[in-house]
């Protein structure tokens, strides 16, 4: 409070010095204050690493079996066998690789194609605005999944398939909520002033629109990943991804389809689901930090969990109330 | 008459969606690179006279918009072909089929909408204790586990105790209507109680964010003012204003409820039509597989009508 009570002093260091933690370093710092973020953060990065090193720390091959079908958890096999007589351990390491790619990729068409649609949607309204949010209602109705699995059964089981698929039907949500942040920024003093300065519509949208729509996005993509994730698994349950790669949807489906079940073979299944469940809260924790950083409203709620108490809420954290 | 305009658009919205759906379903399976005619016409040492027989029988030497008003003029009939497995009609197929899912699938979503609604109002109300953490933790932890994972697990660790596969026994001692049901409720147990636990989560997140929104309103500060009873002010301002968001949302979570309804059919081995639309999938038994999705979708389109229409039934600002 302090620092921008100070450089407030004159209107001419109001308009020189940068103003505190505004904008998006102070975004930043919100972020990063929080424990959420932290151990999101840590969990995520874990699995990365272990992703990336798993040629390296995976005791076994992911091709070549190495122990008997449905082996229990030892000390040669941390995490016991698959059907195929293959290392639990090793699996999972491989596959949280090639996972998270399809997580990743999904996710950057779908947030290319929202975020197109929802500054073009929002930045220019009217008919453009009207048939964009139309497209999109049609798309938000229909269950994706469903769909998913057609396009894919159709089209032939692929690890490419399923990324487009779902990166092609997973934009509706980040599409409407960037274009009402788009609507609201539009209407702000400063892009009419660089409008009123003769600023054309790609400076506008790329210089002084999109930086604020950055955070949001970032938020919706990290959420838009556990989607992703949550839904090859799903699709490769149904025997629609590439049934040669090893992701944790395909080692998951193959534990099924070989009986894993019947045979009790809880770690067979346990690894990768429990990977895919860990992954998903790294994100949804990190995602969930940014979207409470970027809603302040979130901090004021006039009935406290403690008694009767009104508190002065102001600079203070969430977790205060 | 404000309020039948509203009813209106958002009917004809319905109609004109499923219209683009059946639309879509037809052209899927004729326009994406390997579709049903070229695999269709591909059986294997056939002679062109075989081929010509199947490409003519299925009527894909007509032009594409003769196939495809005879498609629609099927459709509004209630034919949508004759599966290539058992050699029944789709419609019978998957109205057996939409009948064993419909109880399963209603009581898990009730089920969760009032465990999740629980959850998420007193985890809002005590922000910040133990049990808005535990409540919320558990909640999170729900929502990232596969609901094939969690399925398979419940499955592993029940076998033995509770019936884990198919809708009923197929050696049933008590022939009676209520052996019956006895017995059917019996083997709903753990397919439901996965249901439940993969879909509470999400509600209950989505209800405490909607009420902690809520109770930061100035009309809670008004209402604690005049002094009112802390559950009164919970229930009938907090809880009725937070409710609306979550109708909307849980409307367009309708999805994630028939994906996790399809995952757990498979593994409990429950014939509805998630497990239809799976082995359409396995067997490329194309007529089943567009009229499960028909039918899937159909149903999700008129829920989400009934969502809005009952949204606008509890806020009037909404109907203008």
């Amino acid at each position: 409070m302090s620092t921008i009570l100070n450089t407030t002093a004159t209107p001419e260091a109001a308009l020189t010095a940068p103003a505190g933690p505004t904008g998006f370093r102070y975004v930043l710092h919100e972020i990063m204050r929080q424990r959420s973020t932290i151990v999101g953060l840590a969990i995520v990065g874990l699995l990365l690493l272990s992703a990336i090193a798993s040629p390296f720390i995976s005791p076994y091959s992911v091709t070549v079996s190495s122990c008997g079908v449905f082996d229990p958890p030892s000390a040669a096999h941390w995490l016991g066998c698959d059907g195929a007589g293959l290392d639990v351990l090793s699996l999972v390491l491989h596959g949280g690789g090639v996972s998270m790619i399809v997580g990743l990729s999904a996710t950057l068409i779908a947030m290319t194609v929202g975020a197109s649609v929802g500054v073009l949607s929002g930045y220019f309204g009217g008919w453009v605005d009207v048939l964009l949010m139309r497209i999109t209602d049609y798309f938000l109705v229909v269950p994706q999944i469903v769909l998913m699995i057609v396009i894919a059964a159709v089209w032939g089981p692929s690890l490419f398939h399923v990324v487009v698929v779902i990166g092609a039907l997973m934009w509706t949500g980040t599409a409407r909520v960037i274009r009402a942040q788009v609507m609201s920024i539009r209407e702000r003093v400063y892009v009419r002033r660089v409008a009123g300065l003769g600023a054309g519509h790609g400076r506008i949208v790329f210089r002084h629109i999109l930086p604020q729509v950055g955070p949001l996005l970032v938020a919706n993509a990290v959420i838009a990943i556990t989607v992703a994730v949550f839904d090859e698994t799903a699709l490769a349950f149904l025997g629609l991804s590439d049934p040669d790669a090893v992701t944790w949807g395909t080692i998951m489906e193959h534990a099924f389809d070989r009986a894993a079940t019947s045979a009790g073979a809880w770690w067979a299944i346990a690894p990768a689901g429990l990977a895919v469940a860990f992954f998903i809260v790294g994100c949804y924790l990190v995602g969930r930090s940014i979207e409470d950083a970027l809603n302040p409203r979130l901090r004021v709620s006039y009935l406290s969990a403690h008694s009767w108490r009104l508190r002065p809420l102001v600079g203070k954290k969430p977790e205060a109330i | 008459m404000y309020r039948s305009g509203y009813v209106l658009r958002r009917v004809a919205f319905a109609v004109v969606t499923i219209y683009i759906i059946a639309t879509l379903n037809f052209l899927l399976f004729r326009v994406l690179p390997g579709s049903a005619v070229t695999r269709i016409s591909r059986i294997p040492n056939a002679s062109p006279e075989l081929k010509a027989a199947v490409i003519h029988q299925f009527g894909l030497d007509k032009p594409l918009w003769e196939q495809y008003w005879i498609y629609l003029g099927q459709l509004l009939r209630g034919n949508m072909g004759v599966s290539y497995v058992n050699q029944q009609p789709v419609t019978d197929n998957l109205w057996t089929a939409f009948t064993n899912t419909i109880p399963m699938v209603a009581i898990g979503t009730i089920l969760a909408l009032v465990i999740g609604i629980a959850v998420g109002v007193l985890s809002a109300v005590r922000r910040g204790t133990a049990s808005d953490h535990i409540g919320t933790n558990l909640a999170v932890l729900f929502y990232a586990f596969p609901t094939q994972f969690l399925g398979m697990m419940i499955l592993i660790f029940a076998a033995g105790v509770l019936p884990v596969a198919g809708m009923s026994d197929a050696f049933e001692l008590d022939p009676s209507t209520w052996g019956h049901l006895l017995d059917v409720g019996k083997h709903m147990i753990l397919p439901v109680l996965t249901l439940v636990l993969t879909l509470f989560a999400e509600n209950a997140l989505i209800v405490r964010s909607s009420m902690l929104e809520t109770l930061g309103e100035d009309y809670i500060l008004t209402a604690r003012a005049k002094g009112l009873p802390r559950r009164r002010i919970i229930r009938a301002y907090a809880l009725r204003n937070a409710m609306l968001p979550t109708i909307t949302l849980i409307a367009l979570s309708l999805g994630s409820i028939v994906t996790g309804a399809i995952l757990i059919e498979i593994i409990f081995s429950w014939p509805g039509i998630g497990r239809a639309l799976y082995s359409a999938v396995l067997s490329r038994d194309y007529p089943m597989l567009q009229g499960g999705f028909l039918v899937i979708t159909v149903t999700v389109i008129v829920f989400n009508l009934a969502a809005d229409l009952l949204y606008a039934k509890l806020d009037p600002r909404i109907r203008a």
